[in-house]
């Protein structure tokens, strides 16, 4: 009897292959790890893709120093495993002028992110870079190709992009041109978690309810996670049982209040929550709905 | 959807989802989108705030008046949006109680025959939407046409608008009828017709009451029971593509691949392509821990029984039942890009992990894939389809991509084209099987070797690529450094451009084409002369890269000297020795190099002479010199 794949074995096959492909012919290789639950997975992924063997690239974390406690507490962890070999990245323009997301509104983002991230790729001479971006988070993600092909100033040509046929990925580039891999571009939020529920990947205590400090801006309820928090007049701690679909910098990550403290309630919950993980993100808004693709074009991951 | 009241038990099931990736393809205007946004909609795709957006965008973009435009919702980039039209392949997921799908969606609009073909090369069954009032158009028979190309089996035919014609079953049935007629004329046979309204939901995921005279199954009811290519792969014979091999320590070498048909286990004995070497496997690793059995879609890492040579690009393969391993073959093409295909130019073909450098011959022809006539054509410009034959430099291992009665091959028969200078996919490819002559005629193995013939002349041969512009001064230097040569007892031979067009080559012009011909033909005269242990020197103005680098690979590793002979344009056209670029600038000289046809400097050549800096004479003594260097 032959052994039947359900959709959750297709999925890992495929991003296994992606990744493997990837290694095969790429010169230097990195995975941006950012200690979400898709780094979480695509890291789990790429542990499997090799072994017995360990990580053929390292991790690039491009911080902007105000992400979560809790995100930094998991990257250290992540650091002092065997096998692992991780890079933090800070541009150090965005360091000095002291970049924050309270006073510098979209420039934090701009600044840290994706120009952050063009510099690291630079100064390591990475050619290929492993994002976890998934085809389902937003509309003008759903078209973008698993190795996502960007010219000398890392941008995003949409009319560049090349076919990709079967499993037939073409990795071929001239010099000074990158590539974006994004191994798990078919997979949904939902079978996400039902991985992680399979598979016993740890993720970030962020992710599951408990009783946090927040307060409500402009509707979104965000936490506060150390004294660097500007209270704007009128703004009151509360004390509410949250969690977070996704993660950033703790001032633009906007909290959901749940009851869900395992794996298995976040499941329940999502299945019959009404709202998309992408709406507590404070920087999609920007400039209205074609936003996502603007960031895409300039370099954002 | 409320929260299942034991959620393990509900998680449990949804292990035992499967996948199914199908297509949606249809004209402009016969509600693909619209249909898919259904389907989303009705299986809880949608979340709340999306909706909402959707509604918003309805009113300020949508088409509907008051309603929502589910169209809005699977339309993405900001240009598509504008036109009203998309324009690239764009993937959306919805999942039943039975199923995960992924959807490519894919637009109908005529041009772009590559976006359908891409999304169509994954896709175990194609959706095809045809308005009610307008019945099977000349872009269903295109649409069927290109999905059964690409080896797509199972058909929806999703009779759409059926609200515009008043639930009409005659008019339904007279459409099914009309494209029961045209689908066996290409043989396709597994297929059903669906009367739906994408708009009211009729028959897209339950029963309609408005069609009580229609039986079948709804477009979600067909698209969760329709069997999988994945059952049909798991059933042929074990093949593997090795992508990479494991090798963390000395202990341990590990050939790791996604399978791609059949099973495998330890104990199996397998055969490595293309050498055909035998081994057995010793064990299927996973992180998991090991298998017993691995099937067709798993990737997995095996090792051998004994030490093998095998290495990325190398198929593992049932020993008994092994794909053929060739260098010439026919097949189907799709040309992608805008510049269209060069007969005889070099590209990168992908197959598997393999990959190799090709040259596709003229079609045999194109096929007008709206009356699937078959036309004459020199070449494939964007869009086109046409069967050609196609050599490799060195074999690969293949299997014929279409199978009668199965699944198709679509590791070891779906290939790419990629243009070797600014790398895009150019072109995708399905082979239909090798040609004979390449089967029958073996290289006849030579007793007195070139190393011999090398030995014989005590030198090491050597092909001196002299490249620049018209006038730039090839043949000049040329013919010195042959000179020079000769008094050192060097035995050579000049190859100059102008001579070898008064014979070997006097059947060629100075198209694109042709220019790349002369130069293969060249090359390969150069090859045999290096293998008679000749020092050759050509002086070819040989513009392009691409060519120029495929003559070097033709050679053995170091006896490519590429000489590049640089004079400006201005220069050369001073010095104008045979009065070329004057007729050139009075336009009696078509594609004239320099002055309307481009010249591609060589990037690294071994060496570089600035005419400019140097006279003739110095000139050949430094190229004598790097030449005598060099052994």
């Amino acid at each position: 009897m032959t052994p039947r794949l359900t959709h959750l074995d297709r999925l890992e096959a495929e991003s296994i292959f992606i990744l493997r492909e990837t290694v095969a012919e790429a010169a230097r290789p990195v995975m941006l790890y950012s200690m979400g639950k898709d780094s979480a997975v695509m890291l789990h992924l790429a542990r499997k893709a090799f072994f017995p063997g360990p990580l053929p690239f390292p991790l690039l974390h491009v911080d902007t120093t105000w992400k979560f406690r809790d995100m930094y507490a998991e990257r250290d962890r992540i650091a002092a495993e065997p096998g692992i070999d991780l890079i933090i990245y800070r541009n150090p323009e965005a360091l000095d002028k002291g970049i924050n997301p309270f006073d510098h509104g979209p420039l934090h983002t701009d600044m840290w992110k994706t120009e952050g991230l063009r510099q690291a790729l630079d100064l390591h001479g990475f050619d290929a870079a492993f994002g976890g971006a998934r085809r389902d988070e937003e509309k003008s993600r759903a078209k973008e190709r698993v190795f996502s092909f960007r010219d000398k100033n890392h941008r995003w040509d949409p009319k560049r992009q090349r076919p990709e046929l079967w499993s037939l990925y073409n990795a071929r580039k001239n010099k000074g041109e990158t590539m974006r891999v994004f191994p798990l571009s078919n997979w949904t939020e939902l079978d996400v978690w039902q991985y992680i529920l399979r598979e016993g990947i740890r993720i970030v205590p962020l992710y599951f309810a408990a009783e946090r400090p927040t307060v409500t801006r402009d509707g979104t309820v965000l936490m506060v996670d150390d004294e660097r928090m500007r209270l704007e007049p009128g703004e009151e701690v509360v004390r509410r049982k949250v969690r977070f679909r996704t993660l950033g910098c703790y001032p633009l990550s906007g909290a959901v209040p749940s009851e869900a403290e395992t794996v298995e309630d976040i499941v329940a919950e999502m299945l019959a929550s009404s709202s998309s993980e992408r709406q507590g993100r404070v920087i999609d808004r920007d400039t209205g709905s074609a936003s996502m693709e603007k960031k895409k074009q300039e370099g954002y991951f | 959807m409320t929260a299942p009241a034991d959620v393990k038990a509900w998680l449990a099931e949804q292990q035992h989802k499967e996948l199914l990736r199908f297509i949606t393809c249809g004209s402009v205007d016969d509600g693909k989108s619209t249909l898919i946004g259904r389907l989303l909609f009705e299986t809880q795709a949608i979340f709340d705030d999306q909706l909402a957006a959707l509604e918003a965008d309805s009113r300020r973009h949508g088409t509907q008046g008051e309603n929502i435009d589910f169209a809005l919702l699977v339309d993405g980039l900001s240009a598509e949006r504008e036109q009203g039209i998309t324009i690239d392949v764009a993937y959306r997921y919805f999942s039943s109680e039975r199923r995960k799908f992924i959807v490519a969606d894919t637009p109908g609009h005529e041009q772009y025959t590559r976006n359908m073909v891409t999304g169509a090369s994954t896709a175990d069954l194609a959706v095809l939407l045809v308005d009610a009032r307008k019945g099977v158009l000349t872009q269903t028979r295109r649409h069927s046409y290109l999905a059964k190309l690409v080896g797509i089996r199972r058909f929806v035919l999703a009779v759409n608008k059926m609200d515009l014609v008043d639930y009409d079953q005659a008019a339904f049935e007279a459409i099914a009828a009309d494209y029961r007629a045209f689908a066996e004329k290409i043989g396709i046979d597994q297929w059903v017709a669906i009367p739906v309204s994408g708009l009211n939901g009729d028959n897209v995921v339950g029963p309609s009451d408005a069609t009580p005279w229609y039986q079948g199954p709804s477009v979600l009811d067909h698209l969760d029971t329709v069997a999988l290519d994945a059952a049909a792969d798991a059933a042929k014979p074990l093949r593997m593509a090795v992508q990479w091999v494991n090798r963390p320590n000395q202990d341990f070498r590990g050939f790791a691949g996604q399978i791609a048909s059949g099973t495998v286990a330890p104990g199996n004995e397998v055969r490595i392509l293309p050498s055909g070497r035998l081994t057995r496997i010793e064990r299927v690793v996973t992180s998991g821990g090991d298998l017993e059995l691995a099937v067709a879609g798993q990737s997995v890492t095996l090792t051998f029984a004994n030490e093998v040579d095998c290495s990325r690009g190398d198929v593992i393969a049932v020993a008994g039942d092994p794909p053929e391993v060739a260098d010439q073959f026919e097949a189907a093409i799709v040309w992608m890009a805008d510049e269209p295909l060069i007969p005889g130019r070099g590209y990168w073909l992908k197959l598997g992990t393999q990959t190799v450098t090709a040259t596709v011959h003229h079609p045999k022809y194109e096929v007008n894939v709206n009356t699937l006539e078959h036309l004459a054509a020199p070449t494939l410009g964007l869009n086109a389809i046409g069967i050609a034959e196609i050599a490799t430099d060195r074999e690969i291992t293949f299997e014929p991509y279409a199978v009668e009665g199965s699944s198709p091959n679509r590791v070891l028969g779906g290939f790419i084209l990629i243009d070797k200078l600014s790398n895009a996919t150019v072109a995708c490819g399905m082979l239909h099987f090798a040609l004979r002559r390449a089967h029958n005629i073996h290289r006849q193995h030579l007793d007195v070797s070139r190393e011999t013939h090398a030995a014989l002349k005590g030198q090491k041969p050597a092909v001196l690529w002299f490249t620049g512009l018209s006038g730039a001064g090839k043949s000049t230097i040329a013919n010195l450094v042959e000179q020079k040569l000769a008094k050192l007892g060097r035995h050579t031979f000049l190859l100059d451009g102008d001579n070898v067009r008064h014979g070997l080559n006097r059947d060629l012009g100075f198209t694109e084409a042709d220019r790349i011909e002369n130069i293969r033909r060249v090359g390969e005269v150069a090859r045999l002369m290096a293998d008679a242990g000749l020092i050759v020197l050509t002086a070819f103005i040989s513009p392009f890269r691409a060519e120029r680098e495929m003559v070097r690979k033709m050679m053995a590793q170091g006896e490519f000297i590429e000489v590049f002979v640089d004079t400006p344009l201005a220069e050369a056209e001073k010095r104008d020795a045979k009065g070329l670029y004057a007729k050139a600038r009075a336009g009696e000289l078509k594609n004239f190099t320099g002055i309307d046809s481009p010249y591609e400097e060589p990037e690294q050549p071994e060496i570089r002479i600035d005419t400019t800096a140097m006279s003739p004479e110095a000139a050949a003594d430094l190229i004598v010199e790097e030449l005598l260097k060099r052994r």
